[in-house]
């Protein structure tokens, strides 16, 4: 049973990685591939729900591999199972397998069309490193690999200018869920001194002696996973982003925002039941929050002409309700809730092209304007005002622009201003002194030990905005977001006493990628020099590069996902580690590096989104209308 | 307005503080709100800014009703070289296929280099050699961005802005909200008021709404909502008035399009709208300056600040195209891509008319074993071909769809009517449907309004959730058509009875449309139908009028897949009509005293062919005698053959379908394909279509046309003073070169002239679909629908002499500028001298005899099976195939 379950998640990587070796030229075998490692997952995944019954449904838990080990953090993947599990695991099979079969005729001929089902698969390897996780570092692995597929599926027509706008904008907000994910593994550390897996945490009485002793540190993990949670859930104040993700071909938005993505953050909630439910306003966040999306959100479902928004609201809708069922401890109701809405909505999706025949001949059996709908019983302002406000979905996407874009852009205004030319010889200089005083921290005076890393940790931060705010040469942007790991370091190694070797991990992935995109960069800016113009490539326009280059589109994606902690690089472990030598008294430090990480996360996605997604300027038949 | 002008020159800056420019404005106008204010003297005239705008902007109706037209039609009075040229400098749209793809095709053969040099030496004599290196070698020099957009390009960078991107989701959601015909559940609170009244009706009621800044609202209350006035706020200096209402309107083409072509065709709503394009803008124009208030809030600078230089080059839209070397290449080309298809028809077509002259034509016409009538449409190209090689004895004509039933029709279940005859004519004829039983609906909870509620989606998942699954499960492994779906049989049921007859006493309803038909309206239109064909005689005991239809799902394109002659709806309740008009004893008497003699044995049979799945279905056998109901079951078993045959022609472009399929079950493969949700491409529709052949069928019979060619019988020799030809070019040009101009652009500019992918299609209220959420109604037709088409124009070939044909279309100014600015081609082929004449724009010049390359169909049957591209036009094996 250990073994299959090792099997389950490693068979749809290992189909992945063959998906990617097949020709583009043709569309049969890649397709084969893809529905071939589906099918033997789905058989692996029946054998194992078998025996599994037969056992009498235990909770199986293993430990996997050990990616890294030191005296403070073991680094180990870890997977379990259990009835929450089992029914993800089918749900997920099930519609990944329609999906799959239906998209091979649907994607006909269509560019990108082994773009497509590679993504989906990479995408089902990460939902089932999701829900097999063991524990919180594993199902972060499954958790990025989902934000950046959907980042990927969103953008699918790159040349075009509001699918790869939407896809930054989903992106970034996905990114603040994936901050409070890595808030709430580093708080969990301090939380129970050391690592821990799911298994542990089912132990109800030892989760309930740790957050006595610590209950501050158990209030703060409880809230940064609801925000992971409300993020990927579409719940408010973040339910905008999910038509805005409707962008790709119906079946990606079927089966990543009718089905499975969109039920992460109840998955998440339902994991992570014992972290919260001993702490007494959790559960009541939980189901004040569902209530509230549930309500706004059938509002705004019901005014929408257009048939996947509404159909996506409606889903946010009933995720409300299924927050609401969690809260209650109503389990089971809450899985059952699960899978009908994701059968639903994905057929919903799916056929949502028959609205027109279909509602056209009802309307000509029954008059559907003497069906007065009930807001029309209101007060007149109340009624237009109502209407108005769900037209506008409540400006919550106005809102989440403030909340979350506005702000990085005027301190990253503000930056640029600190961080020009002399600036940077200073910042090299400044940190060479770090670096002489870090062979003996003990040196520094006891006041010194506290600021000195959050200072490092600030410049980091600045520089990352600097990036964020660069509208001129890509290369400058990018260069920027490199140097501010080397600041992140150096915030870390002043704060206590880091092993050489984690240092050189976490770095050594981002010099790599850092290097490599540096080079990607600059080789058309160096084109664009040599020919006697102007560089060419500046951050304030879509060039859509991958075009013309697409080996040098991909290499960049890889370097950006390096550098970005993405789990193909030890950056990952790296940033984890990082963490680790952060006290839990520490929540300043701990926001500024996170913040760090969720800026360059954004910075990196923004540099591949400009300089090699959008309408190409050379292409033939000129740039296609924006709002097309 | 004046007062603006004059604080920039006293300013010296030409930005405005919101406030000093709020004050001066109201100055200006006195306070007096009752006041119209009018921009005087200023040059700007926006009645006539507002025409061109409505003339430019694509014409697309709903869903529902497509119809395919011509998507420049703007610029149909133009020569089509000048004019695609203009539009391409004005919109940037792509008007021919890229030079590199024209390359290739000359280098495969698909273009023949004694057609391009046979072209090069028309065009440019003596400069062969510098087109000839123009056209093959050079590299093209980039092209000039677009004039619409530059304007607002320049204002972007100036205000560090984006306006579009402020203002386009908010408008793009309400005015959806506004339009929408029945998706929202909870509808717009106001729909009965016009649309400016509407935003101003629930704006002045609620804050809170569209309107964020004091300003905006301030401007919506006071009432000083004019055109003008408010442009004065945003643009500044009127003579670049008419720039920023083209820049705006063209920066989402698709939404005020829609509103266009709604304010001048507001029936084509089911829920009616009151709309107007000068609404749409006043509401765009508040909800700009609501958003440059909200986000420059010291003031912002005019769009007249950068356009100091346009301003003296007058109106964009009155200058004449500058020459483009480039255009002008690819012109060459497409001549040249014309010409080597039209030479292979023109060749074949001309062998065949001499042949038929060598055999002595009409002196003993043989009898018939049966005739069929079917539409003229590129689809039924191929049946008939089929049909005739299994009954070499048959006859078939091709006629537009409709067959002459100029009506409205309303199904028994349905409130409203719609129209079953060409687009142009004005029905004045309903025809109401009748059930004997009442036949209950399918109806699928999956686009039930209660799981968009909360508590209904609550117990819909929770129950129904489940069995979604295994709708998925079936639609994918059981394809098959569903309620969801649209089907040709359901248009109109086998077993209703339609109200021919025009009833008395209620004879005619307050719209004028009378129900049924009166006996001599309905000889007319029979007389009308046979002689426009020239089948006044020679009646076969059985025969057959074929309408045909489409069955798809999952597709909301449905209606551009049905007859374009019957506006979009399938042709059955036209075919039954007819064939029931037919059948009347005291019709045939009338038609008789016209010398039509048509036989009392004879029976006409109107019929449905399901162009998608290869059905056939009659319809009121049971109204023949035993006698004939034999011989129609060897015709029928005639059909099913054909419809078999017709199935496997098709299935060769289907790549998918023959990679998988034994033969034998290719009609069943393509059966499935109609009721397959997953399916974007059910059939190919006119794809490839490329020649109008108006003429007996004797001139096309023993050619294999590869389902490209509109077949219009016609009979010259009935017709010496080209009256009935008048009739047919007046139908089939706008028809025929509609559709093929449609397939035209959106093949060749997929962005702009097309809707893109059909893949991430999101429907709008039912009256358009758009990307993802955000985005702007797409016009056109998607790029599965015209992939594998071939952009060529159609060549139009009519049988009759050169001198009738040009006394024909110089009748008629539109007719003309068809041809004569070479939208279409024509040709004329003389019935007895067989000579081939081209028409110039002024007069038909004789073509040189086509060099004599037809091929023998001999490999035929083999290309057939294993080839998907375009085949040349051949000879058919009269043995059959």
């Amino acid at each position: 049973m250990n073994h299959l379950l090792e099997l389950l998640v490693v068979l749809p990587l290992a189909g992945f990685v063959v998906s990617l070796l097949q020709p583009e030229a043709r569309e049969e075998p890649v397709y084969r591939v893809v529905r071939g490692t589906v099918l033997l997952h789905g058989l692996v995944t029946l054998v194992l729900l078998v025996e599994w019954w037969w056992l009498d449904r235990p909770l199986v838990h293993i430990t996997g591999l050990h990616l890294f080990y030191s005296p403070h953090l073991d680094f180990s993947t870890g997977y379990m199972f259990d009835g929450i599990t089992a029914c993800f695991a089918l749900v997920g099979l099930f519609v990944t397998l329609m999906v799959i079969l239906y998209s091979r005729c649907y994607m006909h001929r269509e560019t990108g069309y082994k773009r497509f089902f590679c993504t989906v698969l990479f995408f089902y390897s990460g939902y089932n490193l999701v829900i097999y996780a063991g524990n919180m570092e594993t199902m972060f692995i499954g958790w990025e690999i989902l934000g950046v597929t959907s980042f990927l599926l969103i953008a699918f027509y790159r040349d075009r200018y509001l699918p790869v706008k939407n896809a930054l904008k989903v992106f970034s907000i996905y990114r603040t869920g994936d901050v409070g994910l890595l808030l709430s593994i580093w708080m969990l550390h301090h939380l129970f001194g050391g690592d821990v897996s799911f298994y542990q945490l089912s132990d109800m009485s030892y989760v309930l002696s740790r957050q006595a002793q610590h209950y501050p540190e158990a209030c703060f993990t409880a809230i940064m996973l609801l925000l992971a949670a409300t993020v990927k859930s579409g719940q408010l104040p973040f339910s905008s982003w999910l038509p805005r993700a409707m962008e790709g071909p119906t079946p990606s938005s079927a089966i990543f925002y009718g089905a499975l993505a969109v039920h992460m953050g109840v998955f998440l909630l339902l994991r992570s039941e014992n972290l919260w439910r001993g702490l007494p306003l959790i559960p009541v966040l939980i189901a004040v929050l569902g209530l509230a999306t549930s309500l706004v959100a059938t509002m705004i479902a019901r005014c929408q002409s257009a048939i996947k928004a509404q159909i996506a609201y409606a889903s946010v809708a009933q995720i409300g309700l299924i927050f609401i069922e969690i809260a209650c401890g109503l389990g089971e109701l809450a899985l059952l809730h699960f899978a009908g809405n994701a059968f639903l909505r994905t057929y919903q999706l799916l056929v949502s092209p028959s609205v027109v025949a279909y509602l056209i001949r009802e309307q000509g059996h029954r008059d559907t304007r003497i069906v007065r709908n009930i807001e029309s019983y209101l007060p007149e302002s109340l009624h237009y005002r109502l209407y108005l406000l769900s037209i506008r979905e409540f400006g919550l996407d106005l809102i989440l622009y403030q909340l979350l874009w506005q702000p990085l852009k005027t301190a990253g205004k503000f930056s640029a201003g600190l961080i020009s030319g002399r600036g940077v010889i200073l910042l090299a200089l400044v940190y060479l002194a770090g670096l002489f005083l870090l062979p003996d921290p003990g040196m520094t005076a006891a006041g010194w030990q506290q600021i000195l890393p959050l200072s490092a940790a600030a410049v980091a931060l600045l520089l990352a905005l600097a990036a964020f705010a660069e509208r001129g040469a890509a290369w400058r942007s990018w260069l920027m977001i490199i140097v501010s790991h080397y600041w992140v370091a150096l915030s870390i190694a002043l704060n206590t006493a880091v092993e050489p070797r984690e240092v050189v991990l976490y770095l050594s992935g981002v010099s790599i990628a850092g290097t490599a995109g540096f080079f990607l960069l600059w080789m058309p800016h160096a084109a664009g020099v040599s020919a006697g113009r102007v560089p060419r490539v500046c951050l304030d326009d879509f060039y859509g590069m991958t075009r013309n280059h697409p080996w040098r589109s991909r290499l960049f994606l890889l370097a950006g996902l390096c550098s970005i902690g993405f789990p193909i690089s030890p950056t990952l472990i790296g940033e984890d580690l990082m963490f680790s030598h952060i006290r839990g008294e520490q929540i300043l430090l701990a926001t500024l590096t996170s913040l760090d990480f969720i800026v360059v996360g954004l910075v990196v996605m923004r540099i591949y989104a400009r300089v090699y997604l959008g309408a190409d300027k050379g292409m033939a038949g000129g740039a296609v209308n924006r709002s097309a | 307005m004046v007062s603006v002008a004059i604080f920039q020159q006293e300013a010296g800056l030409p930005k405005l503080t919101k406030r000093t420019l709020f004050n001066n404005l109201l100055q200006a106008n006195g306070g007096d709100v009752s006041k119209p204010d009018i921009s005087s003297g200023t040059g700007f005239d926006l009645h006539a800014t507002l025409d061109v705008l409505k003339a430019l902007l694509p014409h697309q109706a709903p869903l529902k009703d497509f119809v395919h037209h011509n998507p420049l039609n703007a610029f149909q009075g133009k020569p089509f070289e000048n004019a695609v040229s203009e539009a391409a400098q004005l919109f940037g749209y792509q008007v021919y296929l890229p030079l590199d793809e024209y390359r290739r095709r000359y280098h495969e053969g698909a273009i023949r280099a004694d057609v391009l040099e046979r072209i090069l030496q028309q065009r440019h004599p003596g400069e062969e050699d510098y087109w000839q290196q123009k056209m093959l070698e050079s590299t093209p020099v980039t092209k000039e961005p677009a004039v619409v957009g530059r304007c607002r390009a320049r204002w972007r960078q100036l205000l560090d802005f984006s306006l579009d991107e402020a203002v386009h989701p908010g408008l793009f959601r309400w005015l959806g909200g506004y339009l929408d015909q029945g998706i929202a559940v909870w509808s717009f609170p106001r729909c009965d008021l016009g649309l400016f009244e509407a935003f101003h009706a629930l704006e002045s009621r609620a804050t809170g709404g569209m309107l964020r800044s004091r300003e905006a609202r301030e401007l919506l209350i006071s009432g000083r909502t004019g055109i003008e006035h408010l442009l004065g706020l945003l643009a500044g200096d009127p003579a670049i008035y008419g720039y920023y209402l083209l820049d705006q309107q063209f920066a989402h083409p698709g939404w005020s399009g829609m509103v266009a072509h709604l304010e001048s065709h507001p029936d084509s709503l089911l829920s009616p709208r009151t709309v107007s394009l000068a609404d749409l803008i006043r509401v765009e124009l508040l909800l700009e300056i609501d958003a440059l208030a909200c986000h420059k809030p010291h003031g912002w600078q005019l769009l007249a600040t950068v356009t100091g230089d346009l301003a003296a080059q007058g109106n964009p839209l009155e200058q004449k195209a500058r020459p483009d070397e480039n255009l002008h290449a690819c012109h060459l080309f497409q001549l040249a891509l014309e010409w080597s298809y039209y030479q292979q028809v023109l060749a074949a077509v001309q062998a065949s008319s001499q042949m038929l002259a060598a055999s002595g034509h009409a002196t003993a016409a043989p009898g018939r074993s049966f005739q069929a009538l079917f539409c003229i449409d590129d689809r039924c190209e191929s049946i008939r071909r089929h049909v005739e090689q299994l009954d070499g004895q048959c006859e078939t004509f091709g006629t537009p769809g409709f067959f002459a039933i100029d009506a409205v029709f309303q199904p028994h279940d349905s409130r409203f009517s719609s129209k079953i005859c060409p687009p142009p004519v004005n029905p004045g004829h309903l025809l109401g449907e009748t059930l004997s039983r009442d036949k209950s609906r399918q109806s699928d909870f999956h686009h039930s309004r209660h799981s968009t509620n909360l508590f209904g989606g609550l117990m819909i998942t929770h129950t129904l959730g489940l069995w979604s699954a295994v709708k998925l499960f079936l639609s994918i492994f059981r394809p098959h058509l569903s309620a969801q779906g649209s089907s040709s049989a359901a248009h109109m049921d086998k077993s209703s009875s339609l109200s021919i007859d025009a009833r008395t006493g209620c004879a005619e309803d307050p719209d004028g449309v009378q129900i049924g038909y009166r006996h001599e309206e309905m000889v007319s239109r029979a007389a009308a139908l046979l002689n426009s064909i020239g089948f006044t005689g020679n009646f076969a005991g059985l025969v057959y009028l074929v309408g045909h239809g489409a069955s798809s799902v999952n597709n909301p394109y449905y209606a551009a897949y049905d007859c374009g002659a019957c506006s979009g709806r399938p042709g059955s309740v036209n075919a039954r009509v007819m064939a029931d008009i037919l059948n009347r004893h005291e019709v045939r008497e009338e038609l008789a005293l016209q010398g039509i003699n048509i036989p009392s044995g004879t029976r006409f049979v109107g019929a449905l062919h399901d162009t998608t799945r290869d059905d056939l279905q009659f319809y009121d056998l049971d109204r023949l005698s035993a006698g004939d109901i034999n011989r129609h079951r060897r015709h029928a078993a005639i059909f099913a053959e054909a419809l078999k045959r017709n199935a496997a022609e098709r299935a060769r472009r289907f790549e998918l379908t023959v990679q998988t399929q034994y033969a034998a079950h290719l009609h069943d493969a393509v059966r499935e394909r109609s009721g397959s949700v997953f399916e974007p491409r059910p059939e190919l529709n006119h794809a490839t279509n490329a020649i109008c052949i108006i003429g007996r069928r004797s001139l096309s019979r023993r050619l294999f046309l590869d389902r490209r060619a509109f077949l219009n019988s016609y009979d010259c020799h009935s017709d010496q003073d080209g009256l009935l030809l008048a009739g047919l070019l007046k139908a089939a040009a706008p028809v025929c070169g509609g559709i093929n101009l449609e397939y035209y652009f959106s093949r060749v500019d997929p962005h702009n002239l097309g809707a893109g992918s059909k893949l991430p299609q999101n429907v709008m209220g039912l009256i358009g679909v758009a990307n993802g959420v955000d985005g702007d109604l797409r016009t056109g037709l998607p790029l599965q629908m015209t992939e594998v088409h071939d952009p060529v124009r159609m060549l139009v070939i009519v049988e009759q002499s050169a001198d009738v044909v040009l006394r024909t279309i110089k009748s008629d100014n539109t007719l003309l500028e068809w041809f004569a600015n070479h939208w279409l081609h024509l040709v004329a082929i003389d019935p007895d001298s067989q000579q081939l004449s081209c028409f110039d724009g002024e007069g038909f010049v004789s073509l040189p005899p086509m060099s004599g390359d037809v091929m023998d169909g001999a490999f035929l049957h083999q290309w057939l099976e294993t080839r998907a591209d375009n085949l040349p036009v051949c000879y058919l094996n009269q043995a059959g195939l």
